[in-house]
């Protein structure tokens, strides 16, 4: 076993990572599991309490909203952009490209790409400016056009300001499966597309027997990514809305954050972020199961 | 991972022109919607920029549509000092940095045992770093602030780049094993035959072959801390210390931001970002590529 004697001695490389990953990560997940089986303030000891805030949890309106809020986030920043990114690439890749030239494929490609480059508090900054009920531009520019009456107070009207915040998770997001699905489609020989021409087959036959066959793995990677992130997601929410009006666009993050921060009822708010991390864990575990199965059906 | 740098998107255009030809109208449709597209993604931006260089006055008067009656740079450089905005960006950097080369050297330690040593428990390892990759920051947050604060760390610097340092090198730790566990033995072997340790064959051979994907490694660890928000939020409190996106995340709802000085505002949020991403296009389009296929 030549390979056995060559591989020893490596794990040293190992030590200041596995250090750093206990102190930053390990630690710390241990302490928040454990603290969410107790009341605590974050002063003084923990008190255990067993499951109380787990009933608690499930009994409690603002967390199965905010979860039902986070359903529809996962829409906005999941479900639509790659349905939507996969079409756009498509047909940046298969019909501008080669009637316009790679220059301008490229050239979209970058532009849509440019939301995600931001800070996301930029982003939310952007977009309340532009939402806002007195001075901003969404308002004045359906005035300017006669629409006057359609203006609304977009991030503080409760029965609107959920749909305003999915509408930019949407802007913000879309240009991420557009690149992810062009780099996959750069992998297609394109003597199948040919094939496919010379079959009479229509863009959309290719598109559907082609285009999105071919692609599976980026499909997958794309949606579990964005659905983790939509789960995750607190930034925006913080900028735009700040989980209101009336709990109205309340996510589960901002929820453990105000448990922490604002009400100091730390074993609370670790019982949501624990519950979140389960769900996490466990939808990403299942898509990595689907992806594994897809490959072998192959 | 066969992606690590895929080439982007080469599509041949054989005999474009005479199918071209043939359908001239849907050509136009098609690329109007995604010019509309385009308008829709980018614009906002532009009405910032535009808007950041108008007076008070001129807004008022005309709205935030038309174009500044004379270039207005009061807003950005009164925003500027009251915020202290050099100070900030100068945080933002040096944390960014610090997070992107120390990230990139632990994933390259951690990457080079587990991907060329083969240790054993290699596929533990590696379930571990893919789940600390994926945990949500509020589920590590509250025991972080506490630890830190016991150790006198809190409101530094310092922890944000320890934190970020092992959080982004679990995602760095994950993509390059799948690279490393694929490098060439022939270079390794090689390198034993002339007398090379363990150590010098990681500085003198792995990193440098490997160098593409540690560039896209640190492209992306610099642009993730930059852009960070939740923890800097709870861990910067004082205003010598904070990063731009919390100096501007918080100073959202005040008082002070009228219509302009929030545009003002964004617009110098913008600027270091998009010339990031100006800077780091070629690398940063490869690597989103290279993160997709394991």
């Amino acid at each position: 076993m030549a390979g056995r004697v060559r591989n020893r001695g490596y794990a040293v490389y190992l030590i200041p990572g596995v250090l750093a990953s206990l102190a930053v990560i390990v630690v710390p997940l241990v302490m928040t599991v454990y603290v969410s089986f107790t009341k605590w303030t974050g002063v003084g000891d923990p008190r255990w309490v067993g499951l109380e805030n787990y009933t608690r949890l499930f009994g409690d309106t603002l967390f199965w909203q905010s979860f039902g809020n986070i359903g529809l986030l996962v829409f906005a920043m999941a479900v639509i952009p790659t349905l939507l990114g996969l079409v756009l690439a498509a047909v940046l890749f298969d019909y501008v490209a080669k009637r316009f030239g790679d220059r301008w494929a490229g050239l979209f490609r970058s532009g849509y790409y440019v939301p995600q480059v931001l800070p996301v508090a930029v982003t939310g900054i952007v977009w309340s400016w532009i939402l806002h009920p007195g001075y901003g531009a969404l308002n004045q520019i359906l005035e300017s056009v006669g629409l006057g009456s359609l203006a609304k107070n977009w991030l503080g009207d409760p029965d609107y300001a959920l749909y305003s915040v999915m509408f930019v998770m949407v802007w913000f997001q879309l240009g991420y499966p557009i690149v992810m699905f062009m780099s996959g489609l750069s992998r297609i020989d394109p003597s199948l597309y040919e094939a496919a021409d010379l079959d009479g087959a229509t863009w959309w036959q290719r598109f559907r027997k082609i285009t999105v066959h071919m692609i599976r793995p980026e499909f997958y990677v794309v949606l579990v990514t964005t659905t983790i992130a939509a789960l995750k997601i607190f930034g925006q929410v913080f900028v735009l809305t700040k989980g209101g009006p009336s709990n109205s666009t309340l996510v589960p993050s901002y929820f453990a954050y105000k448990n922490f921060f604002e009400k100091a009822q730390v074993g609370y708010g670790s019982a949501i972020s624990t519950v979140l991390t389960v769900l996490i864990v466990i939808l990403a575990f299942l898509f990595l199961r689907l992806q594994h199965r897809s490959e072998e059906l192959r | 991972m066969t992606a690590v740098l895929p080439s982007v998107t080469k599509a041949p255009a054989p005999d474009a022109p005479k199918a071209a030809r043939r359908r001239d109208p849907v050509r136009w449709i098609v690329l109007g919607g995604l010019l509309v597209l385009l308008l829709l993604l980018v614009g906002p931006l532009l009405v910032i920029a535009v808007n950041a260089f108008k007076s008070p006055a001129d807004y008022a008067a005309n709205g935030p549509l038309s174009v500044p009656v004379s270039l207005y740079w009061d807003g950005i450089v009164n925003f500027w000092n009251r915020v202290d905005f050099g100070q900030k960006l100068w945080n933002s950097f040096v944390t960014s940095l610090t997070v992107a080369v120390l990230g990139v050297v632990l994933s390259i330690l951690n990457a080079y045992a587990l991907g060329i040593g083969r240790v054993r428990g290699r596929v533990w390892f590696l379930v571990f770093f893919l789940v600390a990759n994926l945990l949500p920051q509020e589920v590590l947050v509250y025991p972080l602030y506490y630890i830190s604060k016991e150790a006198g760390l809190y409101d530094s610097l310092i922890a944000i780049i320890i934190i970020f340092t092992v959080i982004q090198s679990a995602f760095g730790t994950y993509l390059l094993t799948s690279v490393y566990s694929e490098f060439p033995r022939e270079l390794l072997d090689a390198a034993a035959v002339d007398g090379a340790g363990k150590w010098r064959t990681l500085w003198r051979v792995v990193v440098p072959v490997s160098g593409p994907t540690l560039a896209v490694l640190f492209t992306f660890f610099f642009i993730w801390t930059w852009n960070e928000f939740f923890l800097p939020l709870i861990f910067l409190v004082s205003n010598d210390n904070q990063t731009v996106p919390v100096a501007l995340g918080v100073l959202q709802g005040d008082r002070m931001m009228d219509a302009t000085t929030t545009s003002a505002s964004a617009l110098i949020g913008i600027v270091p970002a998009m010339l990031f991403f100006l800077i780091f296009q070629r690398t940063l389009t490869r690597g989103i590529a290279a993160g997709a296929i394991k």
